[in-house]
C-alpha cells in the first residue's frame, strides 16, 4: 500500500456519513449517561457502568468500521453467500443453545458478551440480496425472480419469528424498498399498505359492517368495469383476497399472536387502556418526551429520566431521554440527522457503477429507516411497542456493532465505486 | 433504467414523509400540548403540607378566649403498608375491625401513594402509646395539628366552630383546601376564616418511580413555610360576657351590650348557650346532633338569638316616636296629651295601664304611656305636608329604617337576620288603598308588623347615647399585630335627628330608671345615671317577654344595652335588673352589695318554657300585637314567677298594650317566624 493509495483511499470515503455516524454515537453516549444518572453526582468515570461500556463499544465499533474500510471491496460480493449461510446457521443455533430473555430466545451468550444473530442476519441478507440482483439482473417482472428474492428474505424472517422476535422480523420487510428500486412493481408496496390499512380497520370496525362494505365497494368497481374483462377480473380477485385476508387476520390474531402482543396492539389502537400494565411504558415515555417541551429540561435535569419512570430507558426507550432533556429541538435534530444520513446513503447508492453496491446501499438505508421509524414511533405512541433498538444511539454492543458493520461495508463499497467488483 | 432511477425520489420522498409525521407528532406532544408536562409533574412531585395553628381570639383586654391544643392524626400511605399486626393497632387507637377496614379503603381510594388521614384527632394519651409502637406499622405515621380550646367555655354562639371541609368548600377554595382540612363553619370562625386560618406550608418533594423521596424540588424555591393565623382581638369584655351568661342561665333570651362611641359589642349572650368545647374533637358530630335534637335541647340552642331572634320592640320603641316627633316639629318637649287610660284609634280603644291625665314627653316616657306615644305617632302620620297618610307612613318608615330597623346592621357574624318593617307598598298590597294611620296604629308602641333583633334594639340605644349616630356594631376590634379594622366599622352613620332633640328624650329615659314614677326604678345604679326603657312584649303563645333597653352613664355613655328574657313577664322584673348588673359590672368592675345579692338571686331563677301538650293548640290569634319570637312554638311559663322584692311594684307597672284592631289582622306568614331557623350545616 503506497502513500498515494492511502490518500486516495481517504479521499474516496464519504466523510459526511462518517461524521453523521459519529454524531449519532455521541448523542447516544451522552443520553445513555443521562438515563443511568439517578441524581447523585459522581466524579468517577466507571467502565462498569452502561455509559462506560457504551464508550468501549463505540471505540471498538470505530476500530471495526475502519478495519472494514481496509478490506478488499470484492470480498463482500464474493463471500456474501458464505456470510449469509453463516448467519442462518447462527439463527438456527440460537433456537437450540440461545438464552431466553424476556420470552425471546434471541441471544447466544459468549462469555460476558451476548451475541444476537438476528442483528447479523440483517447484513447477511442484504449482502446476498445484492449479490443475487447483481449476478442475475432480475427485473422482478416474473414470478421466479420474485420467488428467489422472497426466499432470501423469508428464511431469516421465518427463523427469527420462531424465537419469537416479531420486532426484528418486521425489519426484514424493509427489503421491499431495494427490490422496488430494482424493478418490483409498485403494486406490491400498495398491497402492503392495503394490508396494513385492512389490519387496522379489522380492529376498529366490526366485521358485520366491514365485510359487506368491502364487498359493496368491490361490487361497484366490478360493475363499472364490466366491459373491460381484464380489469373486472382483477377487481374480483382483489375483493376476494381482501375478504380472505380479513378472516386470516382474525384467525392469526387470535391463534398466532402472543397475549402480550395482542395487548400492545389493542392499546395502540385505543381499544384498551392499561396505564399500570402493558401501556405503562408508552404512557411514561410519552410523558417524558412531552415534558421536555420546546427546549428540554437540560442535561441531567430530566426528572422522569433521573427517577426511573421510563422502563428500558437506555435501550429501546433511549429516545425518551432525548425528548425530556433536550426537548423538541433535540428530537428534531436527531430526526434530521437520521434523515440526512438516509438521503445521503440513497444518493451514494445511486452513484455506484456496480449494481451490487447500489442494492446493498438501498438495503442499508431501508433497514436503518425501519429501525428509526419503528423505534421513535413506538416511544411517541404511534406504533405498538416493538422492541427494536434506535440505530447508533441505543445502549448495546451487539446492535451498535452490527449497524456499524452494515454501514461501513457500504462506505467501503462506495469508496471503491470507480473499481469493479 | 432511467425509469427505475426515478424510484429513488419515491423512496426518498417516503422517508421525508415519515420523518415529517414523526416531527409533527413530537411537536404536538412537546410544544402544542401541556398535558404531558403536567403529567410529568404529577409523576414526581408530591406536596407535603404543614398545618399552621389557627389564630387565637382575645377579649378586649387581651385575655385569651380561644387558644389551640395539639391533637394527633394517624396518617397512612396505603402502598407503603406491609403486613402488620392489625389487631394491636386497632387496640391501641381503640377502633374495631370494621372501622379499620373502612378507613383503610377510604384512604386507598383517595390515593395509594399520598398520605391520607386514617384516624382523626387522637388524644395525647393514645398518641403516647402509639408512638412507641409506630415502627411496627409501616406506612403509618402521625401528623400533629391543633384544635380549638376554649378555657372559659364561654360565648359559643359568637365563636361558632371549626369543622372538616365539605366537598363544596374544597371546590370553592380554588385549590387551597384538601379533604381532611378544617374550616370555620359558624360564628367568628366562619366570618374571619381567611384571617384565622393562616397559610399552610408546602414542601415540594420529588419522588422516583419506586416512590422513594429524592429530595426537594428546585432546591425548595417553591416551598413555603406555614404561617400561623392572625391574632384576632374581639370587642367582648370577658367579665360582663361571663356575668351575662351566668345571669341568663336557665332562661331563654339574649343580652347585647355595645360601646356607643365605637360600635364595639361588649357582651353577646345567647341563651340557652352551649360549651364551645363540645364542638371540638372526635365527638363533635354526636354533640352537634344532640344540640339540634329537639328532645334533648328543646330551646334551639344553636339559634344565635342576638342576631336571629325576632321580637316586637314593644314599649322600647317609644323613644323613637318622641325623637321623630321632635324632629318633625309635631311636638315639642312641653306638648301634652290627655291620657284617660286609653287612646281612641277611630272607633277602637287602645288601653293604657294608667290614667295620668295631661302628660308630656318626659313623664310619658318614664311612665311608658301608650296614649302619649300613639298621639305622637298619629300626628306624624297625619301631617298636612304629605299628600296622604300612605305617603306620610312611607316617610316615617324610612326614618325608622335609618335607626337600623328592618335591615341587617351588617355585624361581622354570619346569618344575621334583618327584622321586619313594612313599607307603604306592603300595606297597599295587604289592604289596597284604604288603610290609614288607625290601621297601623300599633306600630306607635312597637307592636304589629315590626320585629327587631336584640342587636338592633341595643343599637337604637347606642344611637340615643351618641345623640344621633351609630357605628355599625361589630365583634372584632382588631386583626393581627397591626390592629387592622374594616373601614365600615369606623364610620359614623347619622340618623338625621338633630342632637338637641335627644336631651328631652334622654330626660324621660333617665326618669324611667331613676325617678320614683319610673318603670324600672328598682334597677337604678348607685352613683351612675342609667337611662333606659322597659318593654313588655306581648306573646300570644305564652307569657310576655321581658325587655329592657338602656345606656349608661347619661353623660359620655360607655355602654348601651338590650336585654330580652323570653316568657319572663314585665320588663322591669327580669330584663331591667339584668341590664343594671351588666352595666354596673362594666362601669365599676364590681357590683354593690345589694346588687350582688340580686344578681345571685337572678342566676338561680329558672324561666324555661315547657312544651305544651298537643291538645292545647294555640288559639287563633285575636290581636295584631304578636310576639314574633322565632324560637318557640308552644310555650308556657315553667313556674309562677316571683318578682324580686320591690316596694315600688305597683308604681312601676309596665306598659302593656291591648289593642283592639280596626279590623282583624293576622300576621302574614312571612313575618311569623315559627319556622326553625336554618343552621349552617
Amino acid at each position: 500500500m503506497t502513500t498515494q493509495q492511502g490518500n486516495r483511499f481517504f479521499f474516496n470515503v464519504d466523510w459526511i456519513t462518517i461524521l453523521l455516524y459519529v454524531a449519532l454515537c455521541t448523542i447516544g453516549f451522552v443520553n445513555i449517561y443521562a438515563s443511568i444518572f439517578n441524581g447523585v453526582e459522581s466524579n468517577d468515570f466507571s467502565f462498569a457502568a452502561k455509559y462506560g461500556k457504551q464508550l468501549i463499544y463505540i471505540i471498538t465499533g470505530l476500530i471495526l468500521g475502519f478495519s472494514i474500510l481496509l478490506l478488499d471491496a470484492k470480498f463482500f460480493s464474493v463471500f456474501s453467500p458464505i456470510v449469509y449461510g453463516l448467519t442462518m446457521l447462527l439463527l438456527i443455533a440460537v433456537l437450540v443453545v440461545g438464552r431466553k430473555v424476556a420470552g425471546n430466545q434471541a441471544w447466544i451468550p459468549l462469555g460476558s458478551f451476548r451475541l444476537q444473530p438476528s442483528e447479523l442476519a440483517k447484513f447477511g441478507t442484504a449482502l446476498l440480496l445484492a449479490r443475487y440482483v447483481s449476478s442475475f439482473n432480475p427485473k422482478f417482472r416474473d414470478i421466479k425472480s420474485i420467488f428467489f428474492a422472497a426466499v432470501i428474505v423469508g428464511i431469516p424472517l421465518f427463523l427469527i419469528m420462531l424465537q419469537p422476535d416479531t420486532g426484528s422480523a418486521l425489519v426484514f420487510l424493509s427489503f421491499m424498498f431495494p427490490l422496488y428500486r430494482e424493478g418490483l412493481s409498485g403494486y406490491f408496496l400498495l398491497i402492503f399498505l392495503g394490508m396494513i390499512v385492512l389490519f387496522i380497520a379489522d380492529f376498529l370496525v366490526p366485521s358485520e359492517i366491514l365485510i359487506p362494505l368491502i364487498l359493496a365497494i368491490g361490487g361497484l368497481f366490478i360493475y363499472q368495469n364490466r366491459r373491460k374483462h381484464k380489469v373486472m377480473i382483477s377487481c374480483i380477485i382483489v375483493t376476494v383476497v381482501a375478504v380472505g385476508y380479513l378472516f386470516l387476520v382474525k384467525f392469526a390474531y387470535e391463534k398466532v399472536l402472543e397475549p402480550h402482543q395482542r395487548t400492545r396492539i389493542e392499546i395502540l389502537l385505543g381499544l384498551k387502556t392499561d396505564p399500570k400494565g402493558a401501556g405503562y411504558n408508552v404512557i411514561q415515555s410519552k410523558i417524558a418526551i412531552g415534558s421536555g417541551q420546546l427546549t428540554g429540561r437540560g442535561f441531567l435535569e430530566g426528572t422522569q429520566t433521573k427517577y426511573g419512570y421510563v422502563p428500558e430507558q437506555s435501550t429501546d426507550f433511549i429516545f425518551s431521554t432525548i425528548g425530556e432533556e433536550w426537548g423538541f429541538v433535540g428530537c428534531f435534530t436527531v430526526v434530521a440527522l437520521y434523515i440526512f444520513m438516509l438521503l445521503r446513503i440513497i444518493n451514494l447508492a445511486e452513484r455506484q457503477r456496480s449494481t451490487f453496491s447500489r442494492v446493498y446501499g438501498y438495503c442499508v438505508a431501508s433497514i436503518l429507516f425501519f429501525h428509526v421509524f419503528i423505534n421513535i414511533g413506538m416511544t411517541i405512541g404511534i406504533i405498538p411497542v416493538i422492541g427494536i433498538p434506535l440505530p447508533f444511539i441505543s445502549y448495546g454492543g451487539s446492535s451498535l456493532w452490527s449497524f456499524t458493520v452494515l454501514l461501513f461495508i457500504f462506505l467501503k463499497l462506495d469508496s471503491n465505486r470507480m473499481g469493479f467488483i | 433504467m432511467d425509469n427505475l432511477f426515478n424510484r429513488k425520489y419515491i423512496i426518498q420522498g417516503l422517508f421525508i414523509l415519515v420523518a415529517l409525521i414523526l416531527v409533527g407528532t413530537l411537536f404536538y406532544i412537546q410544544v402544542a400540548s401541556d398535558k404531558y408536562f403536567l403529567s410529568a409533574e404529577s409523576n414526581v412531585l408530591r406536596k407535603i403540607y404543614t398545618f399552621p395553628a389557627r389564630g387565637v381570639i382575645l377579649d378586649r383586654n387581651e385575655k385569651v378566649l380561644v387558644q389551640n391544643e395539639p391533637v394527633y392524626d394517624l396518617m397512612v400511605i396505603p402502598n407503603q403498608v406491609k403486613e402488620f399486626d392489625t389487631l394491636s393497632l386497632i387496640n391501641i387507637i381503640g377502633i374495631d375491625m370494621k372501622r379499620f377496614k373502612k378507613s383503610f379503603n377510604r384512604a386507598t381510594v383517595q390515593s395509594r401513594y399520598q398520605p391520607s388521614i386514617f384516624e382523626k384527632q387522637l388524644s395525647v394519651q393514645v398518641y403516647a402509646a402509639l408512638s412507641e409502637q409506630l415502627a411496627r406499622f409501616p406506612g403509618f405515621f402521625v401528623q400533629s395539628r391543633t384544635v380549638r380550646y376554649y378555657p372559659d367555655s364561654l360565648a359559643g354562639h359568637f365563636f361558632g366552630y371549626v369543622k372538616e371541609v365539605s366537598k363544596k368548600d374544597i371546590e370553592m377554595s380554588e385549590g387551597y383546601y384538601r379533604p381532611g382540612d378544617y374550616i370555620g363553619k359558624a360564628g367568628v370562625e366562619k366570618q374571619y376564616n381567611d384571617v384565622l386560618r393562616g397559610e399552610k406550608g408546602i414542601i415540594n418533594m420529588l419522588y422516583d418511580a419506586r416512590n422513594v423521596p429524592k429530595g426537594s424540588y428546585a432546591e425548595g424555591k417553591f416551598d413555603t413555610l406555614a404561617r400561623s393565623g392572625e391574632k384576632v382581638i374581639s370587642s367582648l369584655d370577658f367579665r360582663i360576657q361571663k356575668l351575662g351568661e351566668e345571669l341568663m342561665k336557665n332562661k331563654v333570651g339574649s343580652i347585647v351590650a355595645i360601646e356607643p362611641a365605637t360600635g364595639e359589642i361588649l357582651a353577646f349572650v345567647s341563651s340557652p348557650g352551649y360549651d364551645p368545647n363540645l364542638m371540638v374533637g372526635r365527638q363533635q358530630g354526636n354533640n352537634y346532633m344532640d344540640l339540634i335534637n329537639q328532645e334533648k335541647n328543646p330551646n334551639r340552642v344553636l339559634t344565635v338569638r342576638p342576631i336571629q331572634g325576632y321580637y316586637s320592640p314593644g314599649s322600647s320603641f317609644k323613644p323613637l316616636d318622641a325623637l321623630l316627633g321632635l324632629q318633625e316639629g309635631v311636638i315639642d318637649p312641653n306638648t301634652t296629651f290627655n291620657c284617660p287610660g286609653y287612646y281612641m284609634a277611630g272607633n277602637h280603644k287602645v288601653k293604657c295601664e294608667h290614667v295620668d291625665g295631661n302628660i308630656s314627653l318626659r313623664k310619658g316616657l318614664a311612665r311608658s304611656c301608650n296614649t302619649y306615644a300613639l298621639y305622637v305617632f298619629q300626628k306624624l302620620i297625619t301631617q298636612k305636608k304629605f299628600k296622604n297618610q300612605q305617603i306620610a307612613y312611607d316617610e316615617w318608615q324610612k326614618r325608622v329604617r335609618k335607626f337600623g330597623l328592618g335591615e341587617k346592621l351588617g355585624v361581622d357574624l354570619p346569618s344575621e337576620r334583618p327584622g321586619n318593617l313594612y313599607t307603604a307598598e306592603h300595606y297597599n298590597k295587604k289592604y289596597g288603598n284604604r288603610w290609614r294611620y288607625t290601621t297601623v296604629i300599633s306600630l306607635g308602641i312597637g307592636q304589629g308588623e315590626m320585629d327587631a333583633t336584640p342587636l338592633q334594639m341595643a343599637n337604637i340605644m347606642a344611637i340615643i347615647a351618641n345623640r344621633g349616630y351609630y357605628v355599625k356594631p361589630h365583634l372584632i376590634k382588631a386583626i393581627g399585630e397591626n390592629k387592622v379594622i374594616k373601614k365600615e366599622y369606623a364610620r359614623k352613620n347619622y340618623v338625621d335627628v338633630d342632637a338637641r332633640h335627644f336631651e328631652p328624650v334622654i330626660d324621660g329615659m333617665q326618669d324611667a330608671v331613676n325617678a320614683p314614677w319610673g318603670t324600672a326604678r328598682q334597677s337604678a345604679i348607685e352613683n351612675i345615671i342609667m337611662c333606659g326603657k322597659t318593654g313588655t312584649v306581648q306573646n300570644p303563645r305564652g307569657k310576655n317577654h321581658s325587655v329592657f333597653i338602656g345606656f349608661a352613664p347619661r353623660d359620655n355613655p360607655k355602654i348601651a344595652i338590650a336585654v330580652v328574657v323570653e316568657n319572663a313577664g314585665f320588663g322591669s322584673t327580669y330584663a331591667a335588673p339584668i341590664a343594671s348588673y351588666i352595666a354596673e359590672k362594666y362601669l365599676k368592675d364590681s357590683l354593690s352589695v345589694n346588687k350582688k345579692a340580686g344578681a345571685e338571686w337572678m342566676k338561680k331563677q329558672v324561666i324555661l318554657p315547657v312544651p305544651k301538650k298537643p291538645k292545647l293548640k294555640a288559639k287563633p290569634l285575636l290581636t295584631d300585637s304578636l310576639k314574633k319570637d322565632s324560637t318557640q312554638k308552644s310555650l308556657a311559663p315553667a313556674k309562677v314567677l316571683t318578682a324580686p322584692a320591690s316596694g315600688a311594684a305597683t308604681a312601676t307597672a309596665p306598659a302593656k298594650a291591648a289593642i283592639v284592631p280596626v279590623k282583624p289582622v293576622g300576621i302574614p306568614a312571612k313575618t311569623t317566624n315559627s319556622k326553625p331557623i336554618s343552621q349552617t350545616p
